[in-house]
């Protein structure tokens, strides 16, 4: 039983983390229709920003603090990221308005192979570290019910936390600021909204701003686990699955999607996968996406499609 | 000047139904045909063969697979990979279990063993659409790189997947040099072409595009959409299948699951999208783009003398390539095969356009 509930709960942070990644996915594609396959591009470039200008800053101004590092690391990193968001809008999306879902998912795929070659050209491709100074220990938790109590990483538990907040501050975001209901509108009807004078185009740089900073935050807690390396590009894969099975459209369904996807993963590596020879995370979170959409085509949460001729 | 189609007069449904219509286009196309299949095997180098021939004829094969499914019917996926990988291994497999096999049919039946897995992971795309079925179809892809990977059964317990085909031959030819390699696959091109430019111009072909377009409304006048877009996925399956068996067969030789791994699949779409979705010809524009880009970056340097870092120089190939797939969206969204067209339109009336 302990051994299950660590299970579980190793779970539920790695699908935290999934779900910070899935966040970006769904901010865009809410406000733009735009499937952004380059979000964990956008993580790794954010994270290799922030660790290279934490590194960076303090060395040029002669600084000694490590928090005034980091922060400043961080707003050079956010800086970054709005300025990518300005010219993604600019150069290529502004361009494409009314293409189809499919070229438009192309036209992300293609920057994601820019910022993968751009962010290594300039920032550097070797393993970076980011070091917020998150606690490494391990806790043990409940040793007084369980023989051993049960085991969780103290950065995974900051990890959620910070999760949490962020998903309260950007509820609080789209629920009580006159952008944030303006970003509701376009994502309810682009052409609805342009009508009534919301500026498209300064909505998307926000949007894609957003997106940023959520990349940006995902990538400084997986950076600071994992290091700041290529392969964090990648966890955009393990997000996927987790937009569609929550719903492309919903913030609380990538939430909750990617607690049942990080869960379902860990359970089935550990208690089902030995019976196939390991290794079944890879898929296991597709296949149970795809069995999920197979009932609900729209996701979880997602708004019900509905077709007409 | 390069085309006056005055003075030729259709006088049947079948005359004015052939696939080139115009006299010229067909003479100007069995000529490329035959410059292809005499020519090029005797005047091309071996680098030529090696490094763009055969894999832009395979890729061009594996491309037009994907186009009928992606640009005909309408249904993304990302799974393209892991299809060919099927292809691959089963042909493998038949190839090593059963003595005698011949090679031209362990290769079809790598792609009827294709086809199984595409129609299996095709059925979802019956409630699923859109973007929802692109990323579902990322099962298949995950799924089967996991499967050649880790299932011995499948890969006739060779280490991690890893396996090897060699001493090709076909009723007595033995295919060992590039020139033989490149005819071979040329064949195969050629047939599959000529089969899939007919399948779209028939009833089934007509009755993918109406899915495509709407698939609501297709089935309102009478389309059966389960069978439309099943037999999408398994006549694209079964080619991107044969492709596979030849990219493991012909060019690598060796191969292990990473050759299909999901960056394969990526770039099969990019050849369909860049190349022209719904257009056979898009196909082989789009893949012979995306096979020669990344070979001319590559050589830039040498080219100019320009020195530089090797990982730099990998980097920037990255971004310029980025930059061109964003810059061929918005130049043409509708692929090169638009291009072509518009081209083949101006010169109809070239030099006097009124």
């Amino acid at each position: 039983m302990g051994f299950f509930l660590e299970t579980l709960i190793g779970g539920l942070m790695t699908g935290m983390l999934y779900s910070l990644v899935a966040l970006g996915f769904v901010l865009i594609f809410k406000a733009s229709g735009v499937f952004n396959f380059a979000q964990g591009a956008m993580v790794l470039f954010a994270a290799l920003a922030m660790a290279r200008f934490a590194e960076w800053i303090p060395h040029w101004m002669g600084l000694e603090s490590k928090l005034v590092a980091n922060v400043l690391g961080f707003v050079a990193a956010m800086l970054v990221m709005i300025a990518l968001a300005w010219l993604v809008e600019k150069l290529v999306l502004g361009k494409l308005v009314n293409q189809e879902g499919v070229t438009l998912l192309m036209a992300t795929l293609g920057i994601t192979y820019f910022l993968d070659g751009f962010g290594q050209t300039i920032f550097g491709s070797d393993i970076y570290k980011i070091d917020v100074g998150m606690p490494k220990e391990p806790l043990f938790l409940f040793d007084k019910v369980f023989p051993g109590g049960i085991l969780v990483g103290q950065e995974d538990l900051v990890a959620a936390v910070v999760a949490a907040a962020l998903v309260a501050a950007l509820a609080a975001f789209f629920q009580y600021t006159g952008t944030g209901r303006a970003l509701r509108a376009v994502a309810d009807d682009h052409q609805a909204a342009q009508s009534i004078g919301i500026p498209l185009n300064r909505i998307w740089v926000i949007v894609w701003s957003v997106a940023g900073f959520v990349a940006l935050v995902a990538g400084i807690i997986w950076g600071s686990k994992l290091g700041v390396q290529f392969s964090l590009s990648l966890v955009a894969l393990k997000a996927l699955p987790v937009v569609i099975l929550g719903g492309l459209t919903s913030v609380p369904g990538a939430i909750i999607g990617g607690l049942l996807i990080g869960v379902g993963e860990k359970l089935s590596e550990v208690f089902i996968g030995p019976y196939f020879g390991g290794g079944i995370e890879i898929w296991f979170a597709y296949v149970l996406a795809l069995g999920f959409l197979l009932v609900r085509p729209q996701g979880l949460f997602g708004e019900k499609i509905i077709d007409r001729v | 000047m390069l085309y006056r189609e005055n003075g030729q007069f259709k006088t049947s449904y079948k005359a004015d139904q052939q696939i080139f219509p115009i006299a010229q286009d067909k003479a100007l196309v069995l000529a490329m045909i035959a410059f292809a299949f005499v020519v090029v095997p005797m005047v091309a180098p071996e680098y030529l063969f090696r490094a763009i021939l055969i894999p832009f004829l395979i890729l061009a094969l594996a491309a037009l697979g994907l186009n009928i499914l992606v640009g005909y019917c309408g249904q993304i996926s990302l799974g393209t990979g892991g299809f060919m990988a099927v292809g691959a291994y089963a042909a493998y497999n038949l190839m090593v279990r059963i003595d005698g096999m011949p090679l031209i049919v362990a290769i079809l039946l790598g792609g009827v063993f294709a086809t199984l897995v595409g129609v299996v992971f095709g059925i979802p795309s019956l409630r699923i659409k859109g973007l929802y079925l692109a990323v579902a179809t990322l099962a298949a892809q995950f799924f089967t790189d996991w499967a050649f990977l880790r299932i011995k059964w499948l890969t006739n317990n060779s280490a991690s997947g890893s396996v090897s085909m060699s001493n090709l031959n076909v009723l007595g030819w033995t295919i060992d040099s590039p020139a033989d390699k490149y005819l071979f696959c040329l064949g195969f091109l050629v047939v599959f072409g000529l089969i899939a430019k007919n399948l779209v111009r028939s009833h089934i072909g007509r009755e993918w595009m109406a899915i495509r377009d709407m698939d609501v409304a297709a089935a309102v006048i009478g389309i059966r959409p389960v069978y439309a877009k099943l037999t999408a996925f398994a006549v694209s399956s079964f080619i991107v299948g044969v492709a596979g068996a030849l990219w493991g067969f012909v060019h690598l030789g060796a191969w292990e699951p990473a050759a299909f791994n999901i960056d394969r699949s990526f770039q099969l779409l990019f050849m369909v999208i860049i190349g022209g979705l719904g257009s056979i010809m898009g196909s082989f524009f789009g893949a012979a783009f995306i096979v020669v880009l990344p070979i001319v970056l590559d050589n830039l340097p040498h080219w100019f003398d320009i020195p530089i870092d090797t990982a730099l120089a990998s980097h920037m190939t990255f971004m310029i390539f980025g930059s061109l797939i964003v810059f061929f969206l918005i130049a043409e969204p509708h692929g090169l095969a638009r291009l072509w067209s518009i081209a083949k339109e101006k010169l109809r009336l070239w030099p006097f356009p009124h």
